[in-house]
């Protein structure tokens, strides 16, 4: 992990949300390491967002994943202070946002963070390109420009056609991608999405969810995810960030999260999850026996168990495991179908 | 014998529930035989409280001119609202009838198409017709002046309240107390700063008609999706941009909901305003119902009644338009009691074309047709006379007196027979029994009824009422009002919960009765006294016929809508059960709608009590009679002014304690002991 604030997108430090009217005094008390229910009955106020560290690196797909009352959202507000934070340091560029002035912050609002909401929030009274041109519309900038610019970013969510629509003309998924339209359209580098698609029916979502990564791919932005699905998040996530009760209690890959979760509530998460689909042969990879050939096909750490199947079975050999130019290890048939059995085998932590 | 005393005697004597009430009552009876008589507080016309505010308005008037706070600042405001009014009157004049009509013709095409503005012709048309050209062009002057000062006061405040839940419960008991105070009460503060005539008329009428402007402002404000706020923060919006492009976008369609109840208020308001020689329709409703004259006020009621039903609809579709599409979250949330006049309206502009067409912009072919309307009505200025031609009137009042004195020795005996039973079984006894029991007797069983039903604080607010009535020696008209109120509350409630029970239980009896409750909720409050006049002539039981029918459609509104609001898996659950209708109604359904017929009769007393008082101008006495006696004796209006002051203190009494039962006793509550 990088130290410097230059080297990441966005950098959170110690972050704090407690609501309630005695927030402050919460906040210089011991009280605040109090479980969220016990605070509520002693003091009446609600710790949302509890000492929350963590980085965000350029063009990073960050996500933020946790149940209901998480305090996700919370965070996800916090980071351009559409809530207020308690205390923390939250850089943007380096930047320092808590001590930006209201019109710092709003300049930072319009050209550098930009976010899509779960129920869209879209203008019912304005049409799709006005809806788009919203935040370029608040800059100043003047109707033919912004007009052009929409219709660009309209055609780029694919939604060519649709520009003299109202909102309430469109199905959900779409309305969804007026909302992605108009956070792209400001250009911002930084893109928040709150929970984006959990209001979407599943076959919506799973098509929104390849446009982000279509998106990703193509414009490149940092992007930090809310969701309560943990399939979204492995699904987009370069790293994830596991919430409870306010604090995150694990973050890394996918691969990290799944190989080695870092406590029950984790593991009681990923226990659905399909580990052959998420850990690369680099978990289950083993030195060669005394006198094992090694002669077998060859496949890089980094690929995925259940892409190793059908190369082990056509091949009688172990499979080479290799990292670079170095042989990190094999795996043989036995290997892996003691894996699928989903017998608990002890997976090679923190590799 | 002894052993079922053993057995059935518990440590603690159990007393049944009504023994406590019935106590009471036997207790307050057993008070009054003995003191009946005594510490009575009869009136005394000639009291000092009163002599004092007539002679503080005769220290008024005559320091009007160099008083410095008339001088620099009261006087001012009424020079200012005076030219406004001036402002609308010339234009309007200018325009002449051609031009007026052509003009209205012309926005409520724009407003709701074609059917709109052949309403609004033929509307404006029918001042003339009905002989009151001018009449009706000065209580439109009034109206447009009180409106236009209404909206640009109570929409600030309303997106204030909207935007900031402190101001909002700064707001909202302010104006809870304007809601219930009487269109009389108004008057005589007003008379005493701003003197009288148009400007103070129009003042009155703004203070009347503001209370909707705000309330419906905020709530149309705060009913905006948060989430559209949130994505316009997020971009960076300046919270002017936010509440530009936002809110008030957002908002717009209950804020013409807000626009529309205004009018509707305002419009009952200019013709009581006349009693402080406000111009306009009211002079000859005023004096129709002094002299008892239905064919004076016939007409004019009329034209009010068409002036409401044209602007109503005007503005109902101009409502319509943006809510069609449904991006309006809580669309009822407007619609409260009293104010649902429109709703058969909304159902009828959705059916005409241009509705039906979400986010429709206006055709070209409607702002051509509005602009060659407009054009045409100007062009004909010049050539017709301004003034409606005296021969294209009619003239009905003979007629309709005739007509009047037809009805009344025809139905004479049915109608003596009702008012005289009415008379003899309620009133009377009444009367003479809370006008002849001691004044702290009567003032320590309100506190009692008042505690029991609301709890302390309300019981204290209404002493501190009866306290204040009795100080300002009001107190024997007071109750004689007080008894006015209770037995048209009475009739008002029973007819209500029937009608309201019927309409909940058949939808085609509802379906009958709907337009009939919409169209009587536009009426401005006054003209029920038309027909009650015309009924009973002068007499105390006019006042209660026209304040039962005034208070009760929002009454079977309120019933049937509660009624109709439980949920239907609870019905469901209890008919599958085996519950007859019968049950289903009375152990599911009643209990289910308490808070809305709680509600029901706090609206029901108070707008009875609102009526009752404007009945005092067709003989129904006390309080009412007091007030405008003040405006037409000089030498009376201290009387009038505090009889004003008492009307008031007792509306906020019989608020507190029936709002007070609203919002204590809920099913759950009353479970904990």
């Amino acid at each position: 992990m990088g130290d410097s604030p230059d080297s990441a997108a966005i950098t959170v430090e110690g972050l704090w949300k407690i609501f309630g009217s005695r927030a402050q005094r919460v906040l210089d008390s011991e009280d605040r390491h109090l479980e969220p229910a016990t605070l509520r009955e002693k003091t009446g106020c609600t710790a949302a967002v509890r000492d929350v560290s963590f980085e965000v690196r350029p063009g990073e797909v960050f996500v933020v994943m946790g149940l209901s009352g998480s305090g996700k959202s919370t965070l996800v507000r916090c980071l351009t202070r559409l809530i207020e934070p308690s205390a923390g340091e939250i850089r943007i560029g380096g930047e320092d946002i808590g001590r930006a002035s209201p019109a710092r912050l709003r300049e930072i609002r319009r050209h550098q963070v930009s976010m899509v909401f779960q129920h869209f929030g879209l203008l019912p009274h304005r049409k799709v390109i006005d809806n788009v041109a919203y935040g370029l519309e608040i800059q100043g900038m003047p109707r033919a420009a912004r007009h052009a610019r929409a219709g660009e970013i309209l055609s780029l969510v694919g939604l060519d056609g649709y520009a003299d629509a109202y909102p309430d003309q469109l199905s959900g998924g779409m309305q969804q991608r007026v909302g992605l339209a108009r956070a792209l359209a400001v250009d911002p580098q930084v893109m928040l999405f709150d929970e984006p698609f959990s209001a979407l029916d599943p076959l919506i979502r799973r098509d929104m969810q390849a446009e982000v990564i279509r998106l990703h791919r193509e414009v490149g932005k940092t992007m930090v995810f809310i969701t309560h699905d943990l399939s979204e998040a492995l699904k987009l996530g370069e790293r994830i960030a596991i919430m409870r009760a306010g604090s995150i209690v694990q973050l890394g890959t996918a691969e990290e999260l799944v190989g080695a979760p870092a406590d029950d509530y984790v593991s009681d998460f990923i226990r659905d999850v399909p580990r052959s689909h998420v850990l690369t042969l680099r978990w289950i990879c083993r030195d060669p026996e005394p006198g094992e050939p090694l002669d077998g096909p060859e496949l890089p750490v980094t690929t995925i168990i259940k892409d190793a199947i059908g190369l082990a079975s056509a091949s009688g050999r172990p499979i080479k495991v290799v990292d670079g130019d170095q042989l990190a290890g094999v795996v043989d048939r036995v290997d892996l179908l003691t894996f699928l059995s989903g017998q608990d085998v002890p997976v090679k932590a923190g590799a | 014998m002894s052993s079922t005393t053993a057995v059935s005697a518990p440590p603690r004597v159990k007393v049944p529930r009504w023994v406590a009430p019935v106590g009471a009552v036997v207790l307050f009876a057993a008070a009054y035989l003995a003191f009946r008589g005594t510490g009575t507080l009869p009136h005394d016309k000639e009291a000092p409280q009163f002599l004092a505010v007539t002679e503080l308005r005769e220290w008024i008037d005559d320091h009007r001119n160099d008083n410095p706070l008339f001088l620099y600042f009261l006087n001012y405001i009424r020079l200012f609202v005076g030219g406004l009014y001036d402002l609308f009157q010339t234009t309007l004049y200018a325009l002449g009838w051609p031009g007026l009509t052509g003009v209205m013709g012309a926005l409520a095409w724009l407003a709701g198409g074609w059917r709109i503005a052949l309403l609004a012709v033929s509307g404006v048309s029918a001042f003339g017709f009905l002989g009151l050209w001018q009449s009706s062009v000065d209580t439109l002057a009034l109206v447009a002046a009180a409106v236009l000062l209404s909206l640009a006061i109570g929409i600030p405040i309303g997106v204030w309240a909207g935007l900031s839940a402190r101001a909002r419960r700064a707001i909202t008991p302010v104006l809870d107390v304007m809601q219930i105070m009487p269109t009389f009460a108004y008057l005589a503060p007003l008379a005493l700063f701003f003197h009288i005539g148009a400007p103070a008329g129009a003042i009155a009428t703004m203070i009347y008609s503001i209370p909707p402007a705000i309330r419906i402002t905020a709530l149309a404000i705060s009913e905006v999706s948060p989430t559209a706020v949130e994505a316009s923060a997020s971009l960076g919006a300046t919270r002017r941009q936010t509440l530009f492009k936002v809110y008030l976008p957002l908002a717009r369609s209950t804020m013409a909901l807000a626009v529309n109840q205004t009018i509707m208020m305002a419009l009952s308001m200019v013709v009581i305003a006349n009693l402080i020689s406000a111009p306009g329709l009211g002079g000859d409703i005023i004096r129709g119902l002094s002299r008892a004259q239905v064919g004076i006020m016939l007409p004019a009621g009329v034209a009010i009644v068409v002036m409401a039903v044209v602007l109503d609809r005007m503005m109902m579709s101009v409502a319509q338009r943006g809510s069609a599409v449904g991006w309006r979250s809580g669309g009822s949330g407007a619609t409260r009691a009293g104010e649902g006049g429109g709703a058969g309206a909304t159902e009828r502009a959705s059916r005409s074309a241009a509705m039906n067409r979400p986010h429709a912009k206006l055709s070209r072919i409607d702002l051509v047709a509005a602009g060659v309307l407009a054009a045409v009505g100007l062009a004909l200025i010049p050539v017709l006379p301004r003034v409606w031609p005296e021969s294209w009137t009619i003239n009905v009042v003979a007629e309709v007196n005739d007509a009047v004195r037809w009805a009344e020795t025809t139905w004479y005996p049915v109608t003596t027979f009702i008012k005289d039973l009415v008379t003899a079984s309620l009133l009377n006894p009444l009367e003479t029994l809370l006008t002849s029991a001691p004044w702290w007797l009567v003032t320590l069983a309100v506190l009692a009824v008042a505690w029991r039903v609301s709890g302390v604080r309300p019981a204290l607010i209404a002493l501190g009422c009866l306290l204040a009535i009795a100080l300002l020696g009001t107190w024997e008209h007071a109750m004689q009002t007080m008894t006015t109120v209770a037995v048209a509350v009475l009739v008002t409630l029973v007819i209500g919960l029937l009608l309201g029970v019927a309409a909940a239980r058949s939808p085609r009896y509802s379906a009958v009765q709907r337009p009939l409750l919409d169209a009587a909720q536009t009426m401005p409050a006054f003209v029920y006294l038309l027909p009650a006049l015309a009924l009973f002539e002068t007499t105390r039981f006019t006042a209660i016929f026209a304040s039962i029918i005034y208070a009760v459609p929002p009454v079977v509104r309120l019933v049937e809508d509660g009624i109709k609001a439980v949920p239907a898996t609870v019905v469901e659950a209890a008919s599958s059960a085996g519950s007859t209708r019968g049950q289903l109604l009375w152990k599911v359904q009643l209990p289910m709608a308490r808070q809305a017929i709680l509600l029901a009769a706090n609206q029901g007393i108070v707008m009875t009590l609102a009526m009752v008082v404007v009945g005092g101008l067709v003989g129904a006495g006390a309080l009412g009679y007091d007030v405008v006696l003040g405006f037409s004796q000089r030498t009376d209006f201290g009387l009038g002014f505090v009889a004003g002051i008492a009307t008031v203190l007792l509306g906020v009494m019989l608020d507190r304690i029936t709002q007070g039962a609203d919002r204590r006793s809920s099913p759950r509550k009353r479970k904990s002991p």
